[in-house]
């Protein structure tokens, strides 16, 4: 833009910095602090805080337990919300209009609302306390059939009649035109998906019950809760070792990781 | 499809692998192989629970014996219509001033400003955190003693209030932190709906001398529409859904001022030990999503049909 500025395009220029930095100011202030050691000769710059938090509480576990969960979760959401949703983009078959009503009607229920049943289910299948029976309930997803249903509508038929005149077969016409067609949609899924799962708190807090399943989330308010009172160093401490390599991996990947979400229609 | 083969394979001992299986099904067969793993998922974590909750609410509590005593109780249980009333409070205010601080945010981070990536970027960040780290984070600002908050509140002279120790400011504390972090998310979603606005509209704006606030309010504004209406029903379902910081911060208190439903089924199920009655207000909010789908769905509709 090479056009003069007037006074309220000065005014927005400022009133956006004002804004980003009002949003950032809270991240900034716990990232700073979990590096300032109090001591009684005064504070100072040092690692010691997460040093210690580190030392106290196995975080790598909690990142091993969250990163299984998490990819387990978002492959199998999507291998499962493939398979249906080349179905329902693809193939005629009688009922198809009411088991999509199925789906639809589902985008908004979450399993954890009905947490009471889904533990008796879990707790069946002798699965309590393991990282499958955290996972299981999130395995298939009515919002990435839908979503990878919408994507799949948009691939052009000559494409599908080509790889048919080729021999392929249908399960090969998914893999060789649908999936590659579809992509970006793919991974934007697969972004959400991994950045939902990897925040869940609920339904892991009451699952996981030993060191060796808890994800992260539920390893950071375990660390703080035995302790009476507030220790500010030490939740600054917490945080920064949960929040700061997902903030790292956003802010090396975020331009791609915003675009990706702008292009996908998630919208 | 016609792709009838000319030769039919002959029956193996390979015939019950299911790969094989699918290969010589009809495209209606095949489609039904498709959707089983999906669907048998779906319906063992929300078909199976909700027939459940069907059954288990009408149970009496030592499990012997039909009632609709739980139902009864919805009306009267004083906790249950608390955090039923917080909840509706906590959507209704958060959604809307989420949403408007979004589009401002996205109107600001639109425009040319040195800096644009890396505002856009802060503001979004707190949207990829877990919820549980963002109520850890601002603990910090809302103790009433060592707080940040109330540190610079004391230092220049004024009340230093227990904002989450407070019956009266615990829920709007909190509304402010959700609010903090689900404007950056829905700011992206605004993004998007101005990327999609013809730039020759504000160019004929600026020429024709229509101030950008008006130009907003009459072209922007209404172009966005579609994106408010999606972005809120997400929203509202957020506001049921992402309320882990009430396990963090507050427990529900002081005196159920906090408590909001999903925390209280929690609570019923698992600390009071009684399933059946949780399950009745499972089926509330339940009834509460499936009416939220079918708005959503209505809002799609075109989408869906016609893209």
């Amino acid at each position: 833009m090479d056009r003069i500025l007037t006074t309220s395009d000065r005014i927005e220029r400022v009133l956006a910095w004002v804004a980003g930095l009002l949003w950032i100011a809270p991240l900034a202030y716990v990232f700073v602090r979990s590096v300032i050691v109090e001591s009684p000769a005064g504070s100072r710059f040092g690692f010691d805080n997460l040093v210690n938090a580190w030392g106290a509480a196995p975080f790598g576990q909690y990142y091993l337990n969250t990163t299984l969960l998490v990819v387990g979760i978002t492959l199998a959401q999507l291998v499962f919300g493939a398979l249906a949703a080349y179905a329902f983009a693809r193939f005629t078959f009688p009922f198809k209009n009411a088991l999509f009503a199925f789906v639809l009607i589902q985008l908004m229920i979450f399993p954890e609302v009905f947490m009471s049943e889904n533990y008796r289910t879990v707790a069946g299948f002798g699965l309590l306390d393991t990282i499958t029976g955290i996972g299981l309930p999130y395995v298939a997803s009515a919002f990435c059939i839908f979503f990878l249903r919408q994507a799949f509508m948009t691939v052009p038929n000559e494409l599908v009649e080509a790889a048919q005149v080729e021999g392929s077969s249908r399960l090969g016409i998914l893999w060789k035109v649908f999936l590659p067609a579809a992509k970006p949609s793919l991974i934007a899924y697969a972004l959400v998906s991994v950045s939902t799962q990897w925040n869940n708190f609920l339904w892991p807090m009451i699952v996981a019950t030993s060191d060796e399943t808890r994800p992260i989330t539920v390893g950071l308010v375990r660390f703080l809760a035995p302790e009476t009172g507030m220790d500010f160093p030490k939740m600054a401490a917490g945080t920064v070792i949960v929040i700061g390599p997902l903030l790292a991996a956003f802010l090396i990947g975020q331009r791609g990781f915003i675009n990706s979400f702008l292009r996908s229609g998630i919208k | 499809m016609t792709d009838a083969p000319a030769v039919v394979p002959p029956r193996s001992r390979w015939a019950w692998n299911p790969f094989r299986l699918a290969r010589r099904l009809p495209d209606a067969g095949f489609a039904y192989f498709l959707l089983l793993p999906a669907f048998i998922f779906l319906a063992l974590f929300t078909v199976k629970p909700l027939i459940g909750s069907l059954i288990s609410s009408t149970q009496k509590r030592n499990g012997d014996g039909f009632t609709l005593g739980n139902y009864e109780r919805l009306a009267t249980d004083e906790v249950f219509l608390r955090a039923l009333g917080n909840n509706l409070l906590f959507s209704l205010i958060t959604v809307p001033v989420s949403l408007g601080l979004a589009m401002l945010l996205a109107v600001l981070l639109h425009q040319n400003v040195r800096g644009r990536g890396f505002l856009r970027a802060g503001v979004f960040a707190p949207a990829i955190l877990p919820m549980v780290a963002v109520a850890v984070i601002w603990m910090y600002f809302y103790q009433p003693n060592i707080g940040v908050i109330n540190s610079i509140l004391g230092a220049i002279g004024l009340p230093t209030p227990d904002w989450l120790g407070d019956p009266s400011l615990v829920l709007p504390s909190l509304m402010v932190m959700m609010i903090w972090k689900e404007a950056g998310f829905f700011m992206l979603f605004y993004l998007a709906g101005l990327q999609g606005i013809d730039p020759e509209l504000e160019e004929a704006s600026r020429l024709e001398g229509t101030g950008k606030f008006r130009h907003f309010w009459k072209v922007s504004f209404p172009l966005l529409m579609p994106t408010t209406l999606f972005a809120a029903i997400v929203a509202l379902s957020d506001s049921i859904k992402m309320v882990d910081f009430v396990f963090v911060m507050t427990q529900g208190g002081p005196d159920n001022a906090s408590n909001l439903l999903l925390f209280y089924i929690y609570k019923v199920a698992f600390a009071q030990h009684w399933p059946q009655f949780a399950a009745a207000i499972s089926l509330v909010v339940v009834a509460v999503l499936v009416a939220l789908a079918l708005i959503q769905i209505k809002l799609m509709d075109r989408k869906i049909h016609y893209r």
